[in-house]
């Protein structure tokens, strides 16, 4: 893992970003390249991701879409023989750098999982977990936090009664938005989503899909999905990806209605894919 | 036809296979019990062995192989543990980690009698201790830790990598989401392998025939000063377990009554470990419920 | 969190003095020195062991040829001492092998009947039965042996009843339970297309047994016979309590005999640490040490050729 990075930042990357610092812009990437070992998963991409936005990012299977994703809070240091070249720039830093802390950088870059994930631990210990890690010791601020969490996460209502039980006495959808919740707990400014209703029920899809537009007034967020619908109900702008390249990359709208490669109608018309 | 009558002799032999292997522990268990369980009584489990008369009891053999069990698990959990979680979660593919991956499987299959000779020359002559409690259970260490370190690092792989995950993408560190979730994830499969690991150590006589000796001080149960020469409690003492008073009885005992005596622990000996299999599968399976159970 | 809109970016996420201090490389260097602890005993063991081992032989300037090859063991003769240990190297081979000999069929038989015959049912009684033969400790085994098989040897067979073929049966019963799981893992690894193909053919099952599925698996059975015979040549208590201990060569089955582990564990405890037959001993545990590395080398080709396949 460690090795991996070593070889990406010495040659290639240095932690200040050349390019310009823009506050309407949450992040900037420049000519991103992903590989897991010899295999090139994400061929050089470049795009500018908006601040306070929803970007969706659509494609086939293997696209390279979820790579680009893991790439943005490093999760891709997880597994063995991936490495990145090029930049991801947030707050005029390339988050790909080695000196990069990547503790501190998941904290401010969140992620939501395609299958829920809760802890096996309470309702509440699901939220305060990393909370506590973070320094966070005072009952009363540890119970604020949980309570704006889950009620901007949209699950106060159902949960308030009991906190103390098990995570896993929730429902699926109830589960992936305690995912959301102790995500926006942390206090991020960016929240990946990878597939996050791919495993739900379409009740709760529609509840998760709310939850994300009413989001993006706090967080700049970015989601992967399969679902056409999703992406053009809930996106600003999307991205489509195909064989680890970026396709197009426009307002959802523009995407949806009038895609300007023919690869992209083709695809969004349920051509292929 | 041929193939036929060759394939339904064939049958039948496996089966007699088979009937033979369940005959043997079934002959063994009637016989380590029919016979044992009639020496067994409050007087044999409490009285003190005898050198050379007859009637004596398994009291300080009893509780030394309880304690030198004891012992050796607090120095081989935490130990194997940690060594689990390294070879879990931080070690890289590489040489250095082949070579450890050798290491552990060198002593995993070591003779128990080489490592009790290794206990010899290094805790007891180099260190100049003499026959201790502490000696035996280090030896015992060296033979229990690749088990533990195996059943740690077995059990922190089958945590599923979503948990894993959910943490690191909160800003949780590697080494903090292992304490907090991984290792309670795991815990399970890791006391059950721990137990089971106890239950091999409490009946290994040869690394300790070495290390721990052959005899026991008199003991005053009354006396919890482990510092003090007649505490049952100082390390620092040599002490017979019961495995191996089975073994000096037959061998070398002037006891007139070497059968009682050893049927009578042989069978003490397997329900201490038979309990021990079995606590390990009921905890094993209560704490797994507890865990993920919809409260 | 609170604070970090107040921080400028490279405050908050650049690597510092302080971020390693976070409990992470300090539970990494933790758990770090466990695992070399394992590599240190292992080292620890091999160089103790090592340089006290042959000592006999640089020290006490016994033949190192003679130690091995001549059939003499008198260590006690004060005015012609013979360092022979030709007999106790023999008798653990012979006990080893023997008791592989017996062990094996009934093992991977029993592997057969389980993966094979009775999936479902045998499986479900075979399983725990072959697990509480692993509990029962080697001293139970050897005084089990000393008090019913030696006797019935000695009044069925002839001889005194201690006897290499005491050794032997105390040993194949003690190996049966680790060639029986390892041998059973191996069959039930094999692909299920293997049985379907052969049976599809026509074949019976002991045909697809014996021309498909043995064959296929014969690497890891052959692991498993292995694993069980570096257990037997290991075994110290229980042959030591039935085989008899006399130094001299065994002309037949039922002659008393002795192993490498026997004679130490006899031995070591009578004999003054340091003295020439003492050290002789632990000449005698450092070849057990080497036969313990033969056996994994042994292990490791084995396992090598698998992944050929």
């Amino acid at each position: 893992m460690v090795t991996a990075i070593k070889e990406r930042t010495t040659v290639e990357v240095t932690v200040q970003s050349k390019s310009e610092f823009q506050p309407e812009n949450i992040l900037t990437v420049n000519n991103l390249e992903v590989f897991y070992g010899e295999k090139r998963a994400v061929n050089g991409i470049s795009m500018i991701v908006e601040k306070n936005a929803v970007t969706a990012l659509i494609g086939p299977s293997g696209c390279g879409k979820s790579t680009f994703l893991r790439s943005i809070n490093r999760m891709n240091d997880l597994i063995p023989g991936a490495s990145a070249k090029g930049e991801i720039v947030y707050e005029g830093l390339n988050i790909l750098s080695d000196d990069i802390n990547v503790v501190a950088l998941r904290k401010e870059i969140g992620m939501v999982f395609q299958k829920p994930n809760p802890f096996p631990k309470s309702i509440y210990e699901n939220i305060t977990h990393a909370l506590k890690f973070a320094g966070i010791k005072k009952k009363s601020l540890l119970d604020e936090i949980v309570e704006e969490s889950l009620k901007k996460a949209a699950l106060w209502d159902e949960v308030k009664d009991r906190l103390d039980k098990s995570a896993y006495s929730l429902s699926g959808g109830q589960q992936q938005r305690l995912c959301i919740a102790r995500t926006i707990a942390m206090k991020p400014t960016v929240i990946l989503l990878d597939e996050p209703s791919s495993a739900l029920d379409p009740i709760s899809n529609a509840k998760i899909e709310d939850l994300i537009v009413k989001l993006k007034k706090d967080y700049s967020i970015m989601i992967v999905t399969h679902n056409m619908q999703q992406a053009s109900r809930v996106s600003d702008k999307t991205a489509f990806f195909l064989s680890g390249d970026l396709i197009e990359y426009d307002h959802t709208e523009k995407i949806f209605t009038n895609p300007s490669v023919k690869k992209t109608e083709e695809y969004i018309s349920g051509r292929f894919g | 036809m041929k193939s036929k009558t060759a394939d339904r002799i064939a049958t039948a032999v496996f089966v007699v296979i088979a009937i033979m292997i369940t005959a043997i522990l079934a002959g063994l268990f009637f016989y380590i019990f029919i016979k044992g369980f009639k020496y067994i009584s409050f007087d044999f489990l409490t009285s003190p062995s005898s050198n050379v008369r007859a009637g004596g009891g398994i009291r300080d053999q009893l509780f030394n192989s309880f304690y030198v069990l004891f012992i050796t698990m607090l120095i081989t959990v935490p130990i194997g543990a940690g060594g689990g979680i390294y070879m879990a979660e931080y070690a890289k593919p590489g040489k250095v980690t082949d070579f450890i991956r050798t290491c552990i499987e060198v002593l995993s299959s070591l003779p128990s009698i080489v490592i009790g000779m290794f206990g010899l020359l290094v805790f007891v002559n180099t260190t100049g201790w003499g026959y201790t409690i502490l000696g035996g259970a280090l030896a015992l260490t060296v033979f229990n830790l690749p088990t533990m370190v195996r059943t740690t690092e077995d059990a922190l792989r089958a945590v599923p990598r979503d948990l894993k995950e959910a943490s690191l993408a909160l800003g949780v560190t590697h080494w903090h989401t292992i304490k907090t979730v991984m290792l309670p994830a795991a815990f399970p499969s890791i006391l059950t392998g721990a137990i089971l690991a106890a239950g091999r150590v409490f009946g290994e006589a040869a690394a300790l025939l070495f290390t721990a000796g052959l005899s026991t001080p008199r003991l005053d149960y009354s006396n919890w000063n482990p510092f003090s020469e007649q505490s049952p409690l100082n390390i620092f003492r040599p002490a017979e377990t019961l495995a191996v008073h089975i073994w000096s009885v037959n061998t070398q005992g002037l006891i007139p009554d070497v059968e009682a005596v050893s049927s009578g622990s042989a069978a003490v000996l397997v329900i201490s470990i038979l309990i021990f299999n079995l606590a390990a599968r009921l905890l094993g399976s209560f704490i797994h419920k507890r865990v993920t159970a919809t409260k | 969190m609170m604070e970090k809109l107040l921080l400028p970016a490279k405050d908050r996420l650049l690597k510092s003095k302080s971020s390693r201090l976070d409990g992470e490389f300090r539970g990494k260097l933790i758990v770090l020195l466990c695992a070399a602890i394992m590599i240190s005993a292992t080292i620890a063991i091999t160089i103790f062991l090592g340089t006290k081992g042959l000592q006999s032989f640089t020290k006490n300037g016994i033949s190192f040829i003679e130690f091995l090859t001549s059939t003499k063991w008198n260590p006690t003769d004060k005015a012609n001492p013979a360092y022979g240990v030709l007999p106790f190297i023999f008798g653990s081979f012979a006990v080893t092998f023997l008791s592989a000999l017996i062990a094996a069929p009934l093992g991977i038989g029993g592997a057969i009947f389980m993966t094979e015959i009775a999936p479902s049912w045998g499986r479900k009684i075979l399983q725990p039965v072959v697990e509480l033969l692993v509990g029962i400790p080697s001293v139970v085994y050897g005084f089990i042996g000393l008090t019913v098989l030696v006797p019935f040897i000695r009044e069925h067979a002839g001889g005194l009843g201690f006897s290499l073929l005491s050794g032997t049966i105390v040993l194949a019963i003690m190996i049966l339970p680790t060639i029986t799981t390892i041998a059973t893992d191996a069959m039930s690894s094999l692909p299920n297309h293997l049985r379907e193909g052969s049976y599809a053919l026509g074949a019976t099952r002991w045909q697809t047994i014996r021309k498909v599925l043995v064959p296929a698996a014969l690497p890891s059975l052959l692991t498993a016979i292995i694993l069980g015979m570096a257990r037997a040549f290991g075994e110290a208590l229980a042959v030591q309590m039935v085989i008899g201990n006399v130094r001299d060569m065994p002309s037949s089955i039922l002659d008393a005999s002795a192993t490498l582990t026997t004679i130490i564990t006899l031995n070591m405890g009578h004999t003054t640490y340091g003295s020439v037959e003492n050290n002789t001993l632990w000449s005698m545990g450092l070849i057990l040490l080497i036969m313990s590395f033969a056996f994994i080398l042994l292990i490791r080709y084995l396992s090598s050729r698998r992944k050929l396949r």
